[in-house]
């Protein structure tokens, strides 16, 4: 750990928040974009039971 | 046209199928380069002898800061390319640029906020690049919400994309017009081709790598909701034809 | 044309709206003002200006939404697409109807509001002036955010929030202008600059504002 003097604190404070906002937008897409092809393949499934 | 013509990737099935291959490529080297960039830059770099440990920060805000006005470059790239060419990937992967570029935004603001508190004494002032990045922001969330709130897709993309051409040539005034309105506190451009007026190449280098892992993060990401939108469009297509037949 | 422009302020006096209303709503915020901030007329004179700019902007899109929504709801919008008349003309006049309505009522209203908020008396000039250049590029820019949101049922917040980051440029110089004007300081490069942007935003934006209106039409 470097010593990061008296500016610590806004220093973690900006990492901690970019590193988990940047999660949160990987998280947001990956888990959208999970669901949406398992939503697809069902509906792609049916369509073809159908017709 | 030749085979290995650019606008083959317009081709639904042909993007998402050459998007699977490099995916994990460029997730991958995002990445080790995001790791290996904040690392080298948290850990290995000396302080700044008038900001003092703050001045790691930059490894965020710039590469941040630069892909917040890439993202809305990208989106007035592919409105342009759906205007003309008409492409339904190039207006899906507008929008889902947006978003990603509205996050990065975000962070920006962030981390100059937490820089501008011990450095300048205020956590906001009226700068003008302040100032100009929450105009951006503003752009970004009426972008967002014109497409959310319109139901049939080529009538959003329409729509969405005059408003990226129209908002970017106001988003360009706005710029000049808070110059003239506030002098800044901001310094100047931390990169440029000028070899004087950059910062010390012990910033330097990580610096870049950050960026690197920044433009990776982006393409990566992207490429995913771009894909994750071709499919929504799809699935709605489906379910549209289903209900009628 | 001229018919339409008619039509549209005969309409707009009928149905009580733009005109009376926009009016009301710049007294109420005026009113507003001080409770808000206090009484001392010092804090106000310093403030007058970039109120009465606020009240006239925020007047403006208040009324927007009106533009094109009564000739959605019955068609006579199709049936104007129809017409020989080009969208582009059909917009221009749309946006003219809107600052006849509400534009110029406000503009020479604000003498007035600016006595219940003290504004110096060097200021009054370059207010109305600033006032006069910019609301016109106001109604436009509007007028290319109630075409972006004709087709939507709850579009007026949506609406807001599409047009106001378009109003900042605008703002800006008005707002400048007039307080250069009210501290007794030259103005005339945000009167240029302000009437460049009017300029450009009525010579270039109805295009992008009739396409919109197509792509709704569709």
């Amino acid at each position: 750990m470097p010593d990061l003097g008296k500016y610590a604190e806004a220093v973690l404070s900006s990492y901690a928040v970019s590193i988990v906002l940047l999660l949160v937008l990987v998280w947001l897409s990956v888990r959208r974009a999970k669901r949406i092809k398992r939503q697809l393949q069902d509906v792609e499934s049916k369509v073809k039971k159908h017709g | 046209m030749s085979a290995n013509s650019i606008w083959e990737y317009a081709n639904p099935k042909k993007f998402i199928q050459t998007t699977d291959r490099v995916l994990p490529w460029i997730s991958v080297l995002a990445v080790v380069s995001l790791v290996v960039g904040l690392i080298w830059g948290f850990f290995f770099t000396p302080d700044d002898y008038r900001q003092g440990s703050t001045v790691k920060i930059i490894y965020l805000h710039v590469p941040s800061a630069l892909m917040a006005i890439n993202a809305w470059l990208m989106m007035l790239v592919a409105s342009l390319v759906w205007i003309v060419r008409r492409h339904h990937v190039s207006a899906l992967a507008a929008r889902a640029a947006a978003p990603v570029g509205a996050m990065m935004t975000v962070i920006a603001l962030a981390t100059g906020a937490i820089w501008g508190q011990p450095m300048w004494g205020t956590w906001w002032a009226w700068d003008p690049r302040l100032t100009s990045f929450l105009i951006l922001f503003l752009f970004y969330l009426g972008y967002i919400a014109l497409w959310e709130a319109i139901e049939n897709d080529d009538t959003a993309a329409d729509l969405t994309s005059i408003l990226c051409l129209v908002g970017s040539v106001f988003a360009l005034l706005s710029r000049y017009a808070v110059n003239f309105w506030n002098q800044g506190l901001h310094q100047g451009a931390s990169l440029s081709l000028d070899k004087e007026e950059n910062v010390a190449d012990v910033f330097y280098y990580p610096l870049l790598v950050c960026i690197a892992g920044f433009v990776l993060l982006f393409i990566a990401l992207v490429f995913l909701r771009t894909q994750t939108e071709i499919r929504a469009r799809r699935m709605r297509a489906l379910l549209a034809r289903e209900r009628m037949g | 044309m001229i018919a339409l422009l008619i039509r549209d302020l005969r309409l707009a006096m009928r149905a009580g709206g733009g005109f009376g209303l926009g009016l009301a709503f710049f007294l109420i915020v005026v009113t507003l003002v001080p409770f808000g901030v206090g009484p001392q007329s010092e804090l106000l004179a310093r403030i007058a200006s970039g109120i009465l700019w606020l009240g006239a902007l925020l007047a403006c899109l208040l009324s927007l939404d009106r533009i094109f929504a009564l000739d959605w709801e019955d068609g006579s919008l199709d049936l104007l697409a129809t017409a020989p008349l080009p969208m582009e003309a059909v917009v221009s006049v749309k946006a003219l109807a809107h600052w006849l309505t509400t534009g110029l009522p406000l503009v020479l209203s604000t003498p007035l509001f600016g006595l219940l908020l003290s504004l110096p008396q060097a200021g009054y000039g370059p207010l109305v002036l600033s006032l006069m250049l910019g609301t016109p590029a106001l109604s436009v820019i509007g007028t290319f955010g109630a075409a972006l949101t004709v087709g939507l049922k709850r579009g007026g917040l949506l609406l807001s929030l599409l047009v106001l980051p378009l109003y900042v440029p605008t703002l800006i110089f008005g707002a400048e202008m007039a307080r250069r004007g009210a501290e007794g300081l030259t103005y005339s490069t945000p009167l240029l600059m302000l009437a460049g942007i009017t300029c450009g935003t009525i010579a270039l934006l109805p295009f992008a504002s009739a396409a919109v209106l197509k792509v709704n039409l569709r």
